[in-house]
């Protein structure tokens, strides 16, 4: 098996979240589908550091993984601030920022 | 011989073998999120995707990132998702009409197309050299040359992403924090209001019926004039109509002609 499949993969991965962003009206999916695609682009830089024989390519996966936790906590307190207001978690009663 | 060497630019069959296996669960878990209903099942295949993904660091010689992976996403992050599904109610599934006409299908012919792009691109594309693998740079722990390079030539970057870590964290607080309007009722207060209102008893609620033959909670108590009030009983049993009849339970041959009761028939 070659190393592309790997990478294959991870455009698969990455296409699925894309569409998820953009079909899924739940706003907790929709940051799931994020995530998905956050983890794809991970395994393509993993994948890219054993074809190169290169190491930095784990610690931007690293880096990754740090701007994905930050980017969860803050997304999900906004969630909830949202949810608290308006009662709802879709992404589409959310068009205004003000109530 | 190592099994995550590469020999002609091809893996070691095992890896193929794994590779085969895992995928395909994988992509149909991915899909599966898409088409799912209810939100903790979209959770529950995100995770399955995840671990996959920590398998597969682990067969690309990166044993530590796919530790941190099961870690830091499989258990932190879809923690905190599955968290959040609670506080805002299990069953907050989709709405099914769009709000903006043919997204959806927009939407699917969109990233079906951006996923043709990258995979053709992928496709064409050469490295032009043969796959290295990670043999060497691994082979005094992977963990200490990640820690090498970490803290000599990505030190700058390691601290700004702490600033980033704490600032986060910050926000979270910030925004989950909810201003208190009115000031905190007293207990004297809450006891005040208590007895003004009229809706619940001050004293509670009285019990349901103890009889001599039956003391669940499905028989109404008596009021003094020989009723059964409703106040002692569950509205659910109510509801169901699962009451049980007090007038069964009455001594038969007490005062002749009034025991026949029509009192139960509710």
């Amino acid at each position: 098996m070659s190393l592309d499949n790997y990478l294959y993969l991870s455009a698969l991965l990455f296409t699925i979240g894309a569409a998820g962003v953009l079909i899924r009206r739940n706003a907790i999916v929709v940051f799931m589908c994020i995530e998905l695609m956050l983890n794809a682009s991970n395994l393509a830089f993993v994948t890219f550091s054993r074809m190169h024989g290169n190491i930095d390519g784990q610690l931007f996966a690293f880096f990754t993984m740090v701007v994905a936790a930050c980017e969860v906590v803050v997304g999900l307190a906004i969630i909830v601030t949202i949810y608290r207001s308006r009662r709802s978690a879709s992404v589409d009663d959310a068009r205004l920022l003000k109530l | 011989m190592n099994i995550a060497a590469i020999v002609n630019n091809q893996t070691q069959s095992p890896e193929a073998v794994l590779f085969f296996i895992l995928a395909p669960i994988m992509v149909l878990a991915a899909l599966g999120m898409l088409v799912v209903k209810k939100a903790v099942h979209s959770a529950l295949l995100l995770a399955v995707v995840m671990v996959g993904l920590a398998i597969f660091y682990i067969a690309n010689e990166a044993p530590f990132l796919g530790i941190v992976q099961v870690v830091v996403y499989t258990g932190a992050v879809m923690m905190l998702f599955l968290f959040i599904l609670m506080l805002v109610g299990v069953d907050s599934s989709d709405s099914i009409e769009e709000t903006i006409k043919g997204q959806r299908i927009g939407g699917v012919l969109g990233s079906v197309g951006v996923g043709f792009l990258l995979i053709s691109l992928l496709s064409r594309a050469e490295l032009g050299q043969d796959y290295v693998g990670l043999d060497l740079i691994n082979s005094e722990g992977n963990v200490q040359s990640i820690a090498k390079v970490l803290f000599t030539r990505y030190v700058w970057a390691f601290e700004v992403i702490s600033a980033l870590l704490i600032t986060a964290a910050l926000g979270a607080m910030v925004l989950a924090h909810r201003e208190r309007i009115l000031p905190r009722k007293s207990q004297r207060e809450l006891a005040a209001e208590r007895v003004r209102q009229t809706s619940i008893p001050v004293a509670g609620l009285p019990g349901p019926g103890t009889y001599a033959q039956h003391n669940a909670v499905d028989i109404p108590a008596l009021l003094p004039d020989g009723s059964p009030s409703d106040a002692s009983v569950s509205k659910v049993i109510a509801a169901r109509g699962e009451l049980a009849n007090p007038a069964n339970f009455r001594m038969k041959e007490s005062n002749g002609n009034s025991a026949n009761g029509e009192a139960g028939e509710e």
